[in-house]
């Protein structure tokens, strides 16, 4: 999501020693249910009515629909993140900017333990390639991965249609800052951006720009929540402000997360209405860690070594601040990126 | 029809939640709240509430007038509560009056040169640019809470220990 692009100069770390697959296929549609088939490297992917079906070369795995279609499509929109996308305790990915890695079981102890775990190696611009062919054959008409629950359709049954406008939306990046001439404009309803209802009571006012002639282009402003309660999407931060490579992602949130992302950086959050509830737990074993309950003016880091899933019982805003510096992946790499930000 | 409430927060009027340690130190998270910050805080105090290499998030209290500042980059400001006006002056040596290598807000003594560029009037919930090459200061007739984006500097205020929750 708020990944700079400069994010991909640097020595791509490979900790597992792990050739590249090169092996991809993008198979017929199945006569029994209509969706496709997919195959990286030895994963092999399959829908059904209800459920997302694995193969890997040590067993397999399911996921339900939901869970894999709205982990899936964060991880086709942010990249692949910074670090591991868990689609659930089993599943996930690895980015190392460049190259990312797929697995059945590497972030979880049982797993490993019974020698189920399994790594395979891509290029991230051709597994993404499979992913969002994946993506956009097995969302049907009138679902959105990217919606609320409560907001959106059903995604079970037999292939019925698509809807790529949903699943083809194209991340926010602002350059300098929203509102700006010549930057991402701010959210109204003739861009198609109408007031979430569960943020009708947010102001919509903005801020008194009183600009110089010539200065137009520096004086602005804009009312962030306003701009926040006409998102139309959950758990997707867009870059809103950047200081250099500090990056100012805010974001709408209602119901979970759907995946346990896991850090490799610190990352924090700076809730800006209502309540969010993260479940922490151990990056590398999954083992619970903390419970920690965000409301409106609170703050907190997410350590590097931890990975963490949010839940929101009422669309809450909240600000996603990331560091997109390139030069983290080496540090990564070299075990040299702090693990916690402050020591006090 | 359901209706919902946002619940925001405000320099006196907020609930702080917070971490509930299973199997960790409640350090680790840095966990604060801004308007307690703000609120415990004299006018203008630039705490450091989240840092990230040398990238921070400031919380301040927005009371009064505030000295001029200079940045050889760009900052944004947001008021999370109440109304802050903005007040910009492009410099006339902007490079003479702060290091362009230099990082973070750099107090002014005085306004120097420069033409006047604007003012922007916040309410609640809205962001300002502080655009680089210029000097900016804040004035608020009630007590607000500003939230900076920034890089850690001279007049970024560490105390980490005051405003963060250090036990389980």
């Amino acid at each position: 999501m708020a990944m700079l692009d400069s994010a991909t100069e640097h020595t791509i770390a490979n900790p597992n020693n792990l050739p590249l697959e090169t092996d991809f296929a993008l198979n017929p549609a199945d006569n029994q249910t209509g969706y496709r088939s997919f195959k990286a490297g030895s994963f092999e992917f399959r829908r059904d009515e209800y459920f997302a079906h694995i193969t890997y070369p040590k067993g397999s795995h399911m996921l339900p629909a939901d869970v894999f279609l709205r982990a899936l499509m964060r991880d086709v929109a942010w990249g692949f993140f910074y670090g591991t996308v868990n689609f659930d305790p089993v599943f996930g990915t690895t980015n190392y900017y460049g190259e990312v890695e797929m697995f059945v079981g590497s972030t979880n102890e049982a797993y490993r333990a019974a020698g189920r775990d399994h790594i395979e190696r891509f290029k991230s611009d051709e597994l993404m390639r499979i992913f969002k062919e994946m993506i956009g054959d097995w969302t049907n008409d009138g679902y959105d991965p990217f919606a609320a629950p409560m907001e959106t359709g059903e995604p079970w049954g037999s292939k019925n249609g698509n809807n790529d406008d949903a699943v083809g939306r194209k991340r926010v990046t602002a350059k300098r800052m929203v509102s700006l001439p010549g930057d991402t404009p701010v959210r109204t309803d003739e861009n198609g951006f109408p007031v979430n209802r569960m943020f009708s009571d947010v102001p919509q006012d903005e801020p008194v720009v009183e600009a110089e002639p010539g200065f137009e282009h520096e004086v602005g402003g804009f009312n962030l929540f306003a701009y926040l309660s006409r998102s139309d999407v959950t758990w997707n931060p867009s870059v809103c402000s950047v200081v250099r490579e500090s990056l100012f992602c805010p974001t709408s949130e209602e119901f979970i997360l759907p995946v346990e992302h896991g850090n490799d950086r610190v990352e924090w959050f700076v809730q800006l209405s209502d309540e969010i509830t993260w479940q922490v737990k151990d990056k590398d074993t999954g083992r619970p860690r903390a419970n920690v309950r965000c409301k409106a003016g609170d703050v907190s880091c997410m350590p590097a070594d931890i990975r963490h899933q949010g839940f929101s019982s009422k669309r809450s805003m909240l600000l996603v601040w990331e560091n997109g510096s390139p030069k983290i992946p080496d540090l990564v790499r070299k075990g040299e990126a702090p693990v916690v930000p402050v020591t006090f | 029809m359901t209706t919902y409430e946002t619940v925001f927060g405000s320099i006196d009027n907020y609930v702080k939640g917070g971490v509930e340690v299973i199997d960790d130190d409640p350090r680790n998270y840095v966990f604060s709240n801004m308007f307690e910050v703000a609120a415990k805080s004299a006018p203008y105090e630039r705490v450091a509430v989240a840092k990230n290499f040398e990238y921070v998030i400031e919380a301040a209290r927005a009371e009064g007038t505030s000295p001029w500042y200079a940045c050889a980059h760009d900052e944004f400001a947001v008021s999370l509560d109440g109304e802050v006006e903005v007040h910009l002056v492009k410099l006339n040596d902007p490079d003479g009056i702060v290091d362009p290598e230099s990082e973070g807000a750099h107090k002014l003594d005085d306004l120097p040169d420069g033409t006047k560029m604007g003012r922007i009037v916040l309410g609640k919930g809205h962001m300002a640019m502080l655009p680089q090459g210029s000097a900016y200061r804040f004035h608020a007739d009630s007590p607000a809470t500003l939230m900076i984006q920034t890089i850690d500097g001279p007049v970024t205020v560490h105390k980490w220990a005051e405003i963060c929750q250090t036990a389980a």
